[in-house]
This record gives structure tokens, sequence and C-alpha cells, in this order.
């Protein structure tokens, strides 16, 4: 910023667009191989170019997988998908705001002892404690079923801390004016609270389902039946052992339709998704 | 910190925080105090009979070789990861910020990998790397190099590292990114003026300024090394050659579901859970206060 021409100013551009290359790299080369033959693949080097297969493999993965050796159809898989994400990020946001709200706007007996209890959750990932959790959900009878993939995944307390942050600074005149006018708590919680978090619960709600959508250790121990597979863990069933042959442009197809939402989401949403990260692990 | 103003009664409150404890207390606190349970118990695979063995299982984890080794990986490992994915996203960072007009452009082109699931990135570059078929081994074949990650252990080693870094790049961009740009310009100007140089302004006036996010990122790698590559060693290289790829995190996994051995792999449960804890508070302590100069 402060030199801007000369050679410095384009050895910058080549730089980061080096950086660019070097990231965009595996992503192109997977969707070349996601529109090429399996037999091009397989005899290296593979082409550099995009081949005519793309609507044969893309359709080949969305109607039948792998050709329904080991895994469900990626249409199947992306259902799944959708389902969990959406459930996680609804799910997640609605018990904490309303936890968050308690905790922040009521004062009530052992208030301290439940927000703490609320926040030794924060950081400790389902990863650390997968066996009992598994246990718990087999229990219930929830293995291979959405409410067992969503409810382990949804225990912590990242967003009700963000979501207390947030209403601290909310200014305490709005709260005394609503109850002057005779507002009960939660007509303030539906038409003041809601209506200015909009911003947060929609930042929090782009964080949450990605976080949802690429879900890999949970849903590969809990799904054993590939109906209720979702795509991230369906794309690595795709994949043959040692001796099996791995049909690779319908997996790299796989790996591209797993891909591409979040993508989407994150570049079309940009300032909103990165407000909510930086918000959110701050 | 505390509201002044605030509503009464604590029938509506109870109510409004009764679902996230719930679900708190039956998935999480439960299952983390069975692991607690399970660590000091020793059950059998089969749930027919416990019995109380204290710390034993403990004592078995820091006598045994493998597990020593495992934490040998998962600290070079981590460690890797996170010094490569920061220094590059740090060096990236410098660069866009030192534009006026397309820094915006450059952060799309470089902030989508995010968005790609760990066990996708694992599945591109083992893709790339694969000892049949991948495009850059057989290059590498041509220079007279024999890539084989699966028999090699330091190839297998550098390719979830890299295959990690790549995933991992972006969300330290956005905050180096984000650190750099909330740096007030009049001070660089300052310093440029005296007279110092481009990388004399970095090592003496931004990288300083930069410690608090610096310090941040730090601590959430670590976090994303120790956990969230699962995905990509398990599609790479299942924690092989050997065990030359079995982190801590995979080692509770294969240990617990493949080697039904409950009562060791919830003690590696516990030490991850005061591991993780331990970076939380020293998470908090340090970035709440900030890092000061």
């Amino acid at each position: 910023m402060v030199e801007n021409r000369g050679l410095n100013y384009w050895l910058t551009h080549v730089g980061l667009s080096f950086g660019v290359l070097v990231l965009f790299f595996p992503l192109w080369l997977a969707f070349v191989a996601s529109t090429v033959t399996n037999s091009e693949v397989i005899h290296p080097p593979m082409p550099l170019w995009p081949g005519d297969q793309f609507f044969v493999n893309y359709g080949r993965a969305l109607i039948e997988g792998d050709s329904g050796q080991t895994s469900a159809s990626v249409a199947r898989m992306l259902l799944n998908t959708v389902t969990v994400a959406l459930g996680i990020a609804v799910g997640k946001i609605v018990i904490s705001f309303t936890s968050a709200f308690a905790i922040v706007y009521f004062r009530f007996p052992a208030r301290k002892f439940f927000f703490w209890i609320i926040f030794l959750t924060l950081m400790l990932p389902v990863e650390v404690r997968i066996l009992p959790t598994y246990e718990v959900v087999a229990g219930f009878g929830m293995l291979n079923t959405y409410s067992g993939l969503i409810f382990p995944l949804i225990a912590s307390a990242t967003a009700t801390f963000l979501f207390r942050q947030f209403f601290m600074t909310v200014p305490d005149e709005i709260v005394e004016a609503a109850r002057i006018d005779g507002a009960r708590p939660m007509q303030f919680f539906i038409d003041i609270l809601i209506p200015i978090s909009r911003t947060n619960i929609a930042a929090l709600f782009l964080i949450m389902f990605i976080y949802g959508w690429n879900q890999y250790l949970w849903p590969l121990l809990m799904t054993t039946d590939p109906s209720m597979n979702t795509i991230i863990m369906g794309v690595e069933q795709m994949i043959g052992g040692q001796d099996d042959v791995t049909p690779w442009p319908v997996v790299m197809a796989a790996s591209m339709m797993a891909m591409l939402p979040p993508i989407i989401v994150v570049i079309s949403m940009q300032n909103l998704f990165i407000r909510g990260l930086t918000d959110s692990d701050k | 910190m505390e509201k002044r103003v605030y509503f009464k009664g604590w029938f509506l409150p109870a109510l409004l925080i009764t679902p996230q404890l719930l679900i708190t207390a039956v998935f999480f606190f439960y299952p983390a105090g069975t692991a607690i349970w399970w660590s000091l118990f020793n059950p059998d695979p089969f749930g027919l009979s416990t019995k109380f063995v204290g710390f034993a299982n403990f004592d078995y984890l820091f006598a045994d070789s493998y597990y020593k080794e495992s934490f040998y990986t998962t600290a070079i490992f981590s460690s890797l990861v996170t010094l490569f994915s920061m220094g590059i996203a740090l060096y990236l960072a410098v660069l866009a910020d030192r534009l006026i007009k397309g820094a915006g452009i450059y952060q799309t082109l470089l902030i989508w990998p995010y968005a790609v699931a760990p066990a996708i990135a694992g599945i591109l570059w083992m893709f790339l790397f694969d000892t049949q078929t991948g495009l850059i081994s057989w290059y590498l074949g041509l220079l007279g190099y024999d890539w084989n990650h699966l028999l090699n252990e330091t190839e297998a080693m550098g390719l979830v590292i890299v295959a990690s870094t790549w995933s991992r790049v972006s969300y330290n961009f956005l905050f180096f990114l984000a650190g750099l740009q909330a740096i007030p310009r009049a001070i660089i100007e300052a310093a440029a003026i005296d007279g110092a140089r481009f990388w004399r302004r970095f090592w003496t006036i931004i990288f300083p300024l930069l410690s608090p996010t610096t310090f941040f990122l730090v601590v959430m790698n670590i976090v994303y090394a120790f956990f969230d590559t699962f995905g990509v060693i398990h599609t790479i290289t299942k924690g092989g050659p050997g065990q030359s790829t079995t982190i801590l995190v995979y080692k509770v996994y294969s240990d617990g579901f493949v080697g039904l051995d409950l009562g060791s792999s919830a003690a590696q449960s516990v030490i991850l859970l005061i591991i993780v804890g331990l970076l939380t508070i020293l998470q908090f302590k340090f970035v709440e206060k900030k890092v000061h100069y």
C-alpha cells in the first residue's frame, strides 16, 4: 500500500496469483477427472483439459452411486446431507438463542451454574467422546437416523457464547423502553431481540451449515445403512480397496457435488460468512 | 458483566434454557463422564463385566511405545501443519494487504478451500499422488523418483501434511488479512517516511502488532490439526504405513472402534479432553488480555 507501482506492484500480483493457482490445482484436476473416461484416468498421465463425459459421469454418480455396490446414489446422499446440515444449523441456533436470552435477560437461581455448565462444552469436539456418545445414541435406537446424526453435533456452546456476547452490546434502554410500554418478555424476544439479531443469526447459520455439511467421523460411525450416508463420507466409501478398481471419474463427479454447494455458499455470501467466522471464533 | 435491566420470573427462563441443558447433558456430559468412568473401570467389549482398575489404563498407555509414538507423530504433524498453513497464509495476506485495488478479488479466490471438507481435501490429494494413476506421482516417476506413500512413512506424513495445510490456508489467510487491515496506516507510513524498507517495517511494526491474531491462530490451528484432520488421515493413509500417521484422535478411533479396547480408548479420550481443556484455558487467558508488546 505504500509502494504501489513498479516492480514491487507486479511481484505482489505474481505472488498472489501463484498462491491462487496452487490452491486451485487439485480442484481443477478433480473437475477434469470427472469429465473423462475411466481408462483416460488410469493410464497416466491423465489429461489436463476436460473431456466429453460430463453428463455420463455426473448422471451415473447422481443416480447409481458406484453402481449400487457399497454406497447409495449421490442424489440420496445429498438429500441426507442437506437435511443434516440444516438440522444442525437450525437446531443449534434455536437452542442457543433461547438459552442466551434466558442467561442474559433474567435473574434466576443457579443461573451462574447453568452458565458455566454450558460453557464447559466450548471447544471440546465430538471426536474426543465418540465411543460413549455412540453408546448413548445406540441406546436411544437413533443409529441410522437423522436425529442421531444431528443431536450430538449441536451439543456445544459456541453459538450460545456468540449470542451472549451480542446481547451484552444491546443497549439497556431498549429493554427499559419495551418494559415501560408493557411488553412481556416473549414479546420483547420476538418483536425486538430477533429482528436486531438478524445479521448475527444469518452469519452463524452459514458457519453452522458448512460445519454440518462437512462432518465426516460422526456420520461414518453412525450410518451403517448406505441409504443414510452423507455425501462427504459417502465419497470415501465409493473408493475401492486395494483389489477393487476405483471408478475415478464417478468418484470425482461425486466429490465435485460434495464440494460445490458449500463453496458456492461461502463465495456468494462472503461478507456475511467472514463476519460469522471472525465473530464466532474470537 | 451483567445487564442492569432484566425481566422477573424463573419459570420462563428455566423453560428457555431447558432444551440446551438437556441436549448438553445427554450428548455431552453423560458421554464425557462415561469416558472417564470407562478409563478407570476397563469394561470388556461385550459389556458382560467391568472391574475397577484405577489408573492402570493410564499407566499402561504411558508405558506403551505405540502411544508414545502417536504423541510424537501428533507433535510433528500438528506443528508442521500449523507452521506451513500459517506461514503461507501470512505471506499471501501481506501481499493482498499491499494492494489498494484487487484485494477483494484475491480474497474470493483464496477463501473457497475453507468450504471443502478435510475428508474431500484428502481424496483430492490422494488422487494426485495415487501410486498407480496419480498425475504428480507419475511425473515424479519420470524424474526418477519412485513415490509410494503406501509404503514410505516419510512420504505418507508429507502427503497428509500437504493436504491438511491446503485445507487450512484459507482460514488463516482471512484472519491475517483482517488483522493486517486493522493496523493504522499512519504508523506504517510514518515508518516509511523515516526510511524503513518493507521487510524492516514488517518485522519491527507489522508482525508485533499482529501478535494477538497470530497467537489466536496458533491455538486454533493446533486444535484443527489434533481433531479436524481425522478426515484427511482416514482418506489418505488410514494411519499407516505401520503407525506412522496415527495421530492421537486417530488412535482413539482405531483402538476403540476397530480394536474394541474400550478402556484404553476411553483413557486416551480423557487425555485428549485434558489437552484441549488446557488449550482452551490458554486461549481465554491470553486472547482475552491480548498479547501486548
